[in-house]
């Protein structure tokens, strides 16, 4: 873990844990340098630069972070940093109270989608050296947070759930134990890039319809039944079974073209173009426009 | 307290399998996780997955190759079992809709992987695992399966029998991460680990932060021995900065190594004359390290991995993952220039041992996955290999817990007749002399005697009692100083290449965080998604399964698979054709050995020299 390799060595980083976290009580109990001296690397490679860092910080429980605020991290700055690497440092070193998802830090499990400067994004895949400073770190808006950086994500996978997001073969014709079904490379190509989605929930947050209608799908979900719709190894019964959920009231129609969850996706994924495409396949199969 | 048949810990790709086989089989399942399923890190595997699928290959092929790869120190029976199995389980994916890469008549692609003598890795991209990991979580939803996602499993509710053999495991105690509430989860009748690996256990990984090794330190506790520790996978392409992995898949598709002369060193220094940068893990992240030791590495640190020759088109379709993880991580462009790479640690081959139905020699008490040694990879993993083992052992050991007859296993668990004692290598320090936690119990002694219930209740208590002692606590040391004392001295001591005197060293560090933990506590003072709390008890995970790699490492003193001891660079088949047992007994870890199982079904594997 490169963050852990960067020591603080400059004036501008200082050891005293309340220039730290100076709102924080949690920080002013702290040790600070505590495994700092254990990974030390050459300082000169760090330019003595420290990060400047704002984390949202609320606690249900904890009095004095039951009215939510932010906190002031100051971190090393290493290059190749990135917003993860940032607030890992921070957690370890200066507050261990620090709460937020993480864990593959290679933008595949998608449990670190965090609202940074304004912007739904995955903390491990966005460099710090691309952001401007201070560096507002917030959870993803129009979630319930259940502390600091972490948000219920109970609706978001209910809402994925919705769309039935499993493979259905049942009228397909039997293949043998060890024989596959045949796909095209143009089939497979057509859904590659809806199959990429990790659940991260960026896309649901940043959509305006759905912070606004709960029952909205959501780009997610849509885009999940996306995947399932265009493989041609379903059958067309079973196609036109997902087009009756997606085109419900709460539906694709209730998109709107904002295209923010196409800018926000951190796998790249052209989610509107996805949900234009399945409004138009409803529209061929004369299914009910609302 | 909760109840089911089967409990199923972890949900990755062997947890997710074995649940929807015992829920085939008739059993009331249920998965605990302390990660949302479609976070585990299977998802990121990116290679792909071996299985013997056209004509022309064949299992025996698959089996050969994965003996030879193992370096003698897988059990045949368990590797048959593996390739017998590999295609229909692959196959039975491609049935549920995983979007493999496809030929243009519309089958699945294979491409070849290091130390494999036909191209027989499926694969979907370079994001194998990512699908994978989406395709099975959606036939748990299919099935309605429960699942606890974000509870946390703190340890196993076992008897207290004296001889592990005779214990039986009721059951789990978890925290729910989002409140804090500890509860029981009673298992009438199997519970499956399938917790990953032990990567956190060093700090240059391609391991997810959540792989801390809680099963292995779970059973190990409870009695079951963790097999062949000392066999960690270096993966010859991780970036140099993050760990992040670079898919063998490049090498695969005719990704060149070359150091800083320019030389491609795999075949210009007789590294692997025939193989070159497809040779087997272990000998391209020797022959790397070599090169950076000799001085004709990048930068004194890495190596360059070129795949530009490749073309884009056939990057594009085959490995565009990789580009974005070098640009996003490395900020390097593969198409423009070569990408830097070192090893990193990347698997573990070792882990809880289990015979082919996925059973421990604790009754009731199933491990499958990566946290578990039956064993397939014995010194060296083959790439492609790990996918097939958590489909084909998933199932097998999901389908047992329900009540499945699957047959007498070849493979024998714990300790009986057939196995050899104890070690003549001193040890540095009595290790494992220091307890961990003044709260005392839990199943590091085996839990207590009492029926299921009795069991469940007990080991809940004293959950509850430790929690409550860690939050009460107000001062001493925080678990991320131990972690990243134990992490460096895993790193600098017991990597590819190993000295007795370095693991000794490696052994003495380990202790002193055992003793420092002694005085860890919390500060977060919030029940509310502790992960102070959680990476506190994580911690002492990694501790005990560090050192039963350390010790591993050191009492076998010869060279096999991914294990190089500098004193003794040649394989020593007299003496070491077994594998390396550590159980906790006694409040400390004692050594055992047992007879690798060289016969197969047609054929007796006999050792070769290994040359690629």
């Amino acid at each position: 873990m490169s963050t852990q390799q960067a020591e603080p060595e400059s004036q501008e980083a200082p050891k005293d844990p309340e220039m730290q976290g100076a709102e924080s009580p949690a920080a002013e109990t702290q040790e600070g340098d505590g495994a700092v001296d254990q990974t030390s690397t050459d300082a000169s490679e760090l330019d003595g630069e420290t990060v400047h860092i704002k984390v949202f910080r609320y606690d249900p429980e904890v009095e004095g972070k039951q009215e939510p605020r932010f906190d002031d991290f100051h971190v090393p700055f290493e290059k190749g940093m990135t917003v993860l690497d940032a607030v890992m440092y921070a957690r370890d070193e200066y507050d261990s109270s620090l709460t937020f998802r993480h864990s593959c830090r290679q933008a595949v499990c998608g449990s670190d989608a965090f609202f940074v400067n304004g912007k739904q994004r995955l903390g491990c895949k966005t460099q710090i050296a691309d952001l401007e400073a201070p560096v507002r770190i917030e959870p993803l808006p129009h979630q319930e947070v259940v502390k600091d950086l972490v948000v219920d994500m109970d609706h978001f996978y209910d809402q994925m759930h919705t769309v039935e997001p499993y493979f259905q073969d049942e009228d397909t014709p039997a293949v043998d134990d060890l024989e596959e079904q045949r796909q095209s490379p143009e089939n497979r190509e057509k859904i590659k890039m809806s199959s990429r989605c990790i659940w991260c929930g960026a896309c649901m947050s940043s959509c305006n319809i759905a912070a606004g209608d709960n029952e909205y799908l959501g780009p997610a979900a849509i885009n999940k039944a996306y995947k399932f719709a265009m493989d041609d190894r379903e059958s067309e019964e079973i196609k036109e079974h997902r087009l009756r959920i997606l085109e419900q009231e709460h539906g694709v129609w209730r998109c709107q073209t904002q295209f923010s969850c196409t800018e926000v996706c951190p796998k790249d994924i052209p989610l509107t173009e996805h949900i234009q495409e399945l409004k138009r396949e409803a529209v061929k199969k004369n299914l009910k426009f609302w | 307290m909760y109840e089911h048949d089967v409990i199923v810990v972890g949900a990755g790709g062997a947890g997710l399998r074995a649940a929807v086989a015992a829920h085939e089989a008739g059993a009331d399942v249920a998965m605990v996780s302390k990660l949302h399923p479609v976070r585990s890190h299977t998802g990121a595997a990116e290679g792909g997955i071996n299985a013997a699928l056209q004509e022309g290959d064949d299992w025996e092929l698959h089996a050969y190759d994965t003996m030879k790869g193992s370096d003698y120190l897988g059990d045949a029976p368990a590797v048959e079992t593996l390739a017998k199995n590999a295609p229909e389980e692959t196959m039975n994916l491609e049935h549920w809709g995983m979007p493999f890469s496809r030929e243009e008549d519309g089958r699945v692609s294979q491409r070849p992987f290091g130390g494999l003598s036909y191209p027989r890795t499926t694969y979907a991209g370079a994001e194998t695992g990512h699908h994978l990991l989406h395709t099975m979580y959606e036939q748990v939803v299919k099935r309605g399966i429960q699942v606890y996602d974000e509870w946390y499993v703190m340890d196993l509710a076992v008897t207290d029998e004296p001889d592990p053999n005779d214990r039986e495991c009721h059951g789990v105690v978890a925290y729910d991460v989002q409140s804090g509430k500890i509860e029981g989860f009673k298992a009438n009748d199997g519970v499956v680990l399938a917790t990953g690996g032990p990567g956190q256990a060093f700090d240059h990984t391609t391991n997810a932060v959540s792989c801390t090794g809680d099963g292995h330190a779970m059973a190990y506790r409870a009695g079951a021995p963790l097999e062949d520790m000392e066999f960690i996978q270096f993966h010859p392409t991780s970036l140099p900065s993050t760990g992040v992995l670079i898919s063998e898949g490049v090498r695969g598709e005719g990704g060149i190594l070359y150091n800083n002369e320019g030389e491609r060193f795999m075949f210009e220094y007789g590294y692997a004359n025939n193989s070159g940068e497809l040779a087997s893990r272990d000998v391209v992240a020797r022959a790397e390290l070599t090169e950076v030791d000799e001085g004709r590495g990048v930068n004194d640190e890495y190596v360059h991995l070129d795949m530009r020759h490749l073309g884009e088109e056939r990057i594009m379709d085959r490995l565009e993952n990789i580009l974005h993880l070098a640009e996003d991580f490395e900020g390097v462009d593969g198409l423009v220039e070569p990408m830097p790479v070192k090893p990193g640690q990347h698997y573990a081959m070792g882990g809880i041992e289990v015979d082919e139905n996925g059973q421990t020699c604790v009754s009731g008490l199933y491990a499958a996955g990566e946290c578990a040694c039956v064993s397939v990879h014995g010194g060296n993993r083959l790439g492609g290999n790990a996918l097939p083992e958590l489909i084909v052992f998933g199932k097998r050991a999901g389908r047992h817990a329900a009540g499945d007859d699957l047959g007498e296993p070849e493979i024998r668990t714990g300790y009986g007749d057939d196995v050899e004692d104890e070690t003549d290598t001193e040890l540095p320090v009595q290790p494992g002399e220091a307890g961990l936690d003044t709260t005392g119990g839990v199943a590091a002694d085996g839990g207590v005697t009492a029926d299921a219930e009795g069991v469940l209740e007990r080991t809940v208590e004293t959950a509850r009692e430790r929690v409550d002692y860690l939050m009460e606590k107000d001062e001493g040391v925080q678990h991320a100083e131990i972690r990243a004392k134990l992490q460096r001295a895993m790193t600098d001591y017991v990597n590819v290449f190993r000295t007795g005197d370095g693991i000794r060293e490696a052994l003495k560090v380990i202790r002193e965080c055992r003793q420092e933990y002694q005085n860890v506590y919390v500060d977060d003072p919030s029940r509310t998604f502790n992960t102070d709390l959680q990476q506190t008890i994580e911690t002492r995970n990694l501790i005990d399964v560090a050192e039963t790699i350390a010790l591993g490492a050191l009492v076998r003193n010869e060279f096999r698979g991914a294990h190089w001891r500098q004193e003794n660079q040649i394989r020593d088949d007299e003496n070491w054709l077994k594998h390396t047992l550590i159980s906790w007994d006694d409040g400390e870890p004692s050594i055992f050995y047992r007879p690798v199982i060289l016969e197969g079904e047609n054929k007796t594997y006999e050792p070769k020299e290994r040359s690629y």
